[in-house]
């Protein structure tokens, strides 16, 4: 396959995931059950993303010990939950972890 | 009620902060491609057809590792199955517009503008308030398109030390930073962050986000049928 054939096939695949539940799921198909459950859809799936990227290296093993990236998620993590800021919360991580690969 | 521009605006000015990781996502990505070896137009092609920096990562990350297209294309779709549950939260708030805006609206369903609009549409019941979806997806769009250009431009001009790819969890743990002070929210967040952890190397074709995801909202079910009795 060419690597634009490739492209293409991925492109569709990310767009009809994105549009089939749009296109085929009705307003009166919701009723407040469902809505509370789907309200949790960000806390079911950004930890998936963000638990890996954290915890494992480059050879996909979990890696725990002179991980900087565990304080610094850490720290971000505090700060966002008394600042409740994205900003706040995203450059406090960053800042700590460079403080910690750099400084430290 | 508000006009359109007005509420494209406010997307646009929700999406913001969350756009600050996508500059170094979008640069890493653009420096990977070319040092696997993609031309810069693939590359651009890349960022303007799948618009979806993770897929795109894990395009980037199979195809160096020698895999398949099926198995690369089965892996995008695993990665980006998430959006199915995007899809169907936000579909109740979209459902009376007719299939152009769908379609639309389907492209720039990315995790931030969707995080961002979600919220708004809780709260906003007017019924041109999808422009705020199309804001936030805007924005990013161009962000993530300067970006990738810039990527294939600098090329390793940016050293690999700084560890920018460390802003892609940052940006996703910014997007919970309500959902921490909620007991049933912490636990599907642990829940779903040891799935996929642990799961990573043992569930096949990259589809740890899906059943970790899945894992997580059958424990949030589960938690709020015995918290509400």
């Amino acid at each position: 396959m060419s690597d634009w054939a490739l492209i293409i096939y991925c492109g569709l695949i990310t767009f009809l995931t994105r549009f089939s539940m749009i296109a085929i799921l009705k307003k009166e198909m919701f009723n407040d059950k469902i809505r509370e459950v789907l309200s949790y859809v960000p806390s079911a799936i950004f930890p998936a993303i963000i638990f890996p990227a954290i915890f494992l290296e480059n050879d996909e093993l979990i890696h725990l010990e002179n991980n900087p990236k565990i304080l610094a998620a850490m720290i971000a993590m505090g700060v966002g939950i008394f600042s409740r800021s994205i900003l706040a919360t995203i450059f406090s991580g960053l800042a700590s972890y460079w403080f910690l690969i750099f400084v430290v | 009620m508000k006009t359109n521009f007005k509420i494209f605006l406010k997307g646009l000015i929700d999406v913001s902060p969350l756009m600050i990781p996508v500059v170094p996502f979008g640069l890493i990505f653009g420096i990977l491609a070319i040092d696997i070896g993609f031309s810069p137009l693939a590359t651009m092609g890349m960022s303007l057809i799948i618009f979806g920096g993770a897929s795109q990562i894990v395009l980037l990350q199979l195809f160096s590792g020698g895999a398949s297209s099926l198995v690369i294309i089965s892996s995008v779709g695993a990665v980006n199955s998430r959006h199915l549950l995007y899809g169907a939260v936000v579909s109740e708030h979209v459902s009376d517009l007719k299939l152009f805006w769908k379609i639309i609206i389907s492209y720039f369903l990315i995790d931030q503008a969707f995080a961002r609009s979600n919220e708004y549409f809780k709260k906003n019941n007017h019924k041109n308030k999808y422009y705020h979806l199309i804001g936030g997806g805007v924005t990013c769009w161009v962000i993530w398109q300067t970006t990738t250009f810039l990527g294939i431009i600098l090329g390793s001009a940016i050293p690999e030390k700084l560890g920018l790819s460390f802003a892609v969890p940052l940006t996703f743990l910014a997007l919970l930073v309500n959902d921490f002070r909620k007991i049933i929210n912490v636990i599907v967040i642990i829940t779903s962050g040891l799935v996929s952890t642990f799961g990573y190397n043992y569930i096949p074709y990259k589809a740890y986000v899906i059943v970790a995801a899945l894992t997580g909202l059958l424990i949030a079910i589960i938690l709020t049928k015995i918290i509400k009795k």
